[in-house]
């Protein structure tokens, strides 16, 4: 007998996290650290049972795709607002990730914020969060996946600013909050699109739909029409690009790492920015339509990607290094979606969200063993101290920059490749920036490691660092270089985390390993998306590919014919060589690349553009309307100016009132004649 | 002719005698250029055979209205220097404006027909025309209840200028006539002692008379 | 003879007088209650005149009640202005304007 999904347990999955968040949110203090902490932990824990229960069900047992509403909010006018969840094999694969994901979280948590005061807030708030992206994942209408993006928004907000007595988290969380605002705006327009053309907010008739949205078109004015599913695609990409943080709505996340490493690890390595890619996935049927779009997505992807790779090669915090690192490969991410290759996305996204996780909590290990010094130039030589960070963070790095047999290997590959076989406008480009990626990634990720792990001890010097680029003045760095909680003693030895942090970091190192060899074969080519996925047989760039895979152990023993391996090694030896070997070998070149290096500092003047041009403009204008408008115009000359004017007007009046009988006598002596004469002079 | 020649006399006197009242610079000058007018245009009346309201005239508006006028002008002491100052200014304007009415008065019979012809003399009256006598019996019969409302008004007059003007002056004891009136026995007799229950005895004299109170408690 | 053109005449610039008058006495309230007099006179002085010449006797026993009321006119006026004395001090007509605007 085949089983069926239960409502009931999907509703289970989504609201246990709620009610745990609940209870350690409104309780916390009532109930103490400890029960906080049991009580969101066995919350997830469930959840992510549930969700591989569920999976089982679905993929194992052949169970029916779920898509039912389970309960309906209101009908507006025909359009229905539903919550109902759409259970396949697309959603089921985002399920576990998230609630794996954030299970270690949550467990390393348990050590990270161990002295923090916050301790209960923390994790009521990474609960909500799973919530909110269990509900965005789950959902099978637009109303529930917009509600869910917001949710994700608002708890990462409210973590970046975690330390909220700190003015750069107060200027981060806003920062992100804002931008991702921007992309939701279009967001809201792809949406209005949508309901425009079907009346409905429900994927499947938005699927449906799709071919007639393809053959409209839509007025932007008298004379020019764009067609009206491109113009729908890009708005929601817009959301995408916001949440996703590709280029130009990236800016928020490297400021992010304001938050503790956790959230750093889960929201903006695994789960929050991923939902872009999620939705441009689960909306295929609707992209397919419209190359331009498509085009538009490959473009954006392919510059992310390597421009922001760039930047990881010249910045000195950790945690940073990483978050560029998150950037560039989310520009994979979409790069993939780009060329079609939905599949390709999803799986490097569920490889990414075990590896980089991975790596930020070992990042956060790191931190945590420097006594909350996050300058890599002061690291150095901790592979004998913290051996198990070391090693996993070694093992998420091999993944990260695609080393055979490792996952990243697989799902950058296949990006690579499917790039290259695209005929899209914009693939060539595309290509030649994935490719050109793979030794920035190899370059930045493998300087971390050296610096960070081997080499001579910096740390116990004061400020004696050696850097492998000649002295940077990176003013963002100056106020980022901390990530306390509370107390932080500097100076000692660092000494490896306890086992609630190594312990999530050995668990992510599997599947960060793994997970690519045994499903590639699957997720790629065998048909495990089903029809979540759509893809026209025209744009199909992975069934192409699919002529050239021969299971996954030949792939990865092929390897060598291919550039990325090449690159991949190069880059490595380049780090090694200018981080180990020889640091002042590049010296010579500061002075020539100082302009260069002026750029890539200055993040290639993007928040200097946001925060001077942008930011400034909005308060100019505001000031504008404010004391020309608000103050001069209405309260000055309407307001003030109409009751002046009554004044001055009186003020001339109330002459005529001297008081003096004899101005009035002759008034009206004055009237008298005046009425005499025109007697006079009627006729 | 002769008429002619006292009725243009009696106007210079008159019209000199206007402009004394406004000229002057003393006010009791003004008043007694006042009363000249009105004793000439009493005469200019009594030309025209209207003898009655010319000694109406004579007897109530100067004999009551001026007297009062000039009682008043002396009773108040007024500053005749300051009173001078100021005058020639407001003299252009005022003659201009007069000029204007008078022309305007003047140049009624001008503009328009009146219905009458102007440039004749008066109709000539009967032997026995008695102007009192003619006035007497349209007053009465036909505007009696005029007359009487004049009557009233001006009893009202009277009663206006003494409540305007009444004051009570500190020190004075004036009668207070509604306190007096208002007494009660209770408030003026005290018996001492009842003559007929206790026969006369030595107290009966000191039954006194009603004690006089005060009436009016002074102000 | 005398013509109505005389008597109006001589009215209008009685008239005319005391309207000057009322105008030129910038200083003295009690000048302004006698050039009320003389206007007074002036349009007794039209009434008259129009009562004789077109024989009604309207004219002049209206003439009787303009007397009366001039008189009672004349004893309140000269009430008020002895009150107005009494608290101000001055009858300077540049003086009373406490209804000043």
């Amino acid at each position: 007998m085949t089983p069926t999904i239960d409502p009931n347990t999907l509703l289970a999955i989504a609201l246990l996290p709620l009610a745990a968040a609940i209870i350690a949110g409104l309780f916390g203090r009532l109930i103490g650290r400890t029960a906080a902490h049991v009580v969101t932990i066995a919350a997830v824990g469930a959840s992510f049972v549930l969700s591989a229960l569920v999976a089982w069900q679905l993929l194992a047992q052949g169970a029916p795709v779920f898509n039912e509403a389970v309960y309906t909010w209101l009908v507006s006018d025909g359009i229905r607002m539903e919550v109902g969840f759409l259970i396949d094999p697309l959603s089921v694969v985002m399920m576990c990730v998230v609630t794996f994901v954030s299970l270690c979280v949550h467990v390393y948590t348990i050590g990270y914020m161990h002295e923090d005061a916050g301790y209960q807030r923390f994790f009521a708030y990474i609960s909500l969060f799973t919530f909110a992206m269990l509900m965005l994942v789950m959902s099978n209408n637009f109303m529930q996946l917009f509600f869910g993006w917001e949710a994700v928004g608002v708890v990462s907000y409210l973590l970046i600013g975690f330390w909220y007595t700190r003015p750069s988290a107060i200027f981060a969380n806003l920062k992100a909050f804002l931008v991702n605002r921007v992309g939701d705006f279009g967001f809201v327009l792809g949406i209005a699109g949508i309901v425009h053309f079907t009346g409905s907010l429900d994927y499947q008739d938005a699927f449906a739909a799709a071919p007639e949205i393809a053959a409209s078109v839509t007025w932007l004015s008298s004379e020019w029409s764009v067609s009206a599913i491109t113009l729908i695609c890009i708005c929601l990409f817009i959301g995408a690009m916001g949440k996703s943080a590709q280029v130009p709505l990236h800016v928020w996340l490297p400021d992010s790492m304001e938050g503790p490493t956790p959230i750093s690890a889960l929201i903006h390595a695994a789960t929050m920015v991923t939902a872009g890619i999620y939705m441009v996935a689960r909306l295929s049927p609707l992209f397919e339509q419209s190359e331009a779009a498509m085009s538009f997505v490959l473009v954006v992807g392919a510059t992310t990607a390597l421009f922001m790779g760039v930047l990881g090669i010249v910045n000195n915090d950790i945690k940073r290094v990483v978050a560029y690192s998150t950037l560039s490969q989310l520009g994979y991410m979409t790069v993939a979606l780009g060329v079609s290759a939905y599949s390709v996305a999803i799986f490097h996204l569920m490889t990414h969200a075990f590896f980089k996780a991975l790596l930020f909590l070992a990042a956060g290990s790191v931190i945590m063993g420097m006594h909350h010094e996050q300058d890599m130039r002061k690291m150095g030589g901790l592979a004998k101290v913290m051996p198990i960070t070391a090693v996993t963070c070694w093992l998420g790095s091999l993944a990260a920059i695609g080393t055979p047999f490792f996952s990243g290997f697989y799902s950058k590959d296949f990006i690579i490749e499917a790039a290259h076989e695209s005929q899209r406008w914009g693939a060539t480009y595309a290509y030649w920036c994935v490719l050109a990626g793979v030794f920035i990634t190899a370059l930045y990720t493998f300087r971390l490691i050296f610096m960070t792990f081997h080499g001579a001890p910096r740390w116990g010097q004061g400020g004696a660092a050696h850097d492998a680029h000649a002295p940077d003045a990176h003013a963002h760095d100056a106020h980022d270089a901390h990530d306390d909680h509370g107390h932080g003693h500097g100076g000692g030895t660092p000494h490896e985390s306890p086992w609630v942090v190594t312990l999530p970091l050995l668990l992510l190192a599997v599947p960060a390993v793994a997970i690519g060899y045994f499903t590639v074969q699957p997720l790629l080519f065998g048909g495990f998306f089903g029809d979540a996925i759509q893809v026209l047989p025209k744009n199909d760039v992975v069934a192409a590919l699919a002529s050239h895979f021969h299971g996954a152990a030949s792939f990865a023993l092929a390897a060598p014919t291919h550039p990325p391996f090449w690159l991949a090694l190069a880059g490595v030896l380049t780090a090694w060589w200018i981080v180990i070997k020889r640091p002042h070998a590049l010296d010579g070149l500061a002075a020539p690349l100082a302009p260069l290096r002026r750029v890539l500092d200055n993040k290639y003047y993007f928040d200097w553009f946001n925060e001077h041009v942008l930011a400034a403009g909005s308060r100019g204008l505001g000031r504008l309307f404010w004391k020309a408008g608000d103050q001069t115009l209405i309260d000055g000359a309407l307001v003030n100016g109409s009751a002046g004017l009554v004044g001055v007007l009186a003020g001339v009046v109330r002459r005529v009132q001297t008081g003096f009988l004899y101005t009035y006598a002759f008034w009206m002596v004055i009237g008298l004649a005046l009425l005499l004469g025109w007697f006079l002079l009627r006729a | 002719m002769f008429v002619q020649i006292l009725f243009y006399a009696f106007s210079a006197v008159l019209l000199a005698a206007a402009l004394g009242v406004i000229v002057s610079r003393n006010p009791v000058h003004s008043a007694l250029s006042l009363v000249l007018a009105f004793f000439t245009s009493a005469a200019l009346w009594l030309l025209i055979e209207v003898e009655f309201l010319a000694i109406v005239l004579v007897l109530v508006y100067v004999g009551a209205v001026m007297v009062l006028f000039l009682f008043v002008v002396m009773m108040l002491d007024v500053d005749v220097e300051r009173v001078r100052s100021g005058f020639t200014r407001h003299a252009g304007l005022g003659l201009v404006v007069a000029l204007l009415v008078a022309a305007q008065m003047v140049g009624v019979f001008w503009a328009r027909d009146l219905g009458v012809v102007a440039t004749v003399g008066a109709p000539p009256l009967p032997e026995d025309y008695s102007n009192t006598r003619a006035l007497g019996e349209v007053l009465y019969t036909q505007y009696v209840y005029p007359f009487e409302l004049a009557a009233v008004l001006l009893l009202v007059a009277i009663v206006a200028a003494i409540t305007l003007t009444l004051r009570q002056r500190p020190g004075l004891k004036p009668q207070d006539v509604a306190k007096q009136v208002a007494v009660r026995r209770e408030d003026r007799v005290r018996l001492v002692k009842d003559v007929d229950a206790a026969g006369t005895g030595p107290g009966a004299d000191q039954a006194t008379g009603p004690r006089q109170g005060k009436g009016g408690e002074g102000a | 003879m005398i013509t109505l053109q005389h008597m109006l005449t001589l009215s209008g610039l009685l008239f005319a007088l005391s309207v000057a008058g009322i105008f030129i006495n910038r200083k003295n309230v009690i000048l302004l209650l006698m050039c009320i007099e003389l206007m007074l006179l002036a349009v007794n002085f039209s009434f008259i005149s129009f009562s004789r010449f077109l024989g009604d006797l309207d004219g002049q026993v209206f003439v009787f009640f303009v007397l009366t009321v001039a008189a009672a006119e004349a004893a309140i006026g000269l009430a008020i202005l002895v009150v107005l004395f009494r608290e101000r001090r001055t009858i300077n007509v540049e003086d009373l304007d406490t209804l000043k605007g």
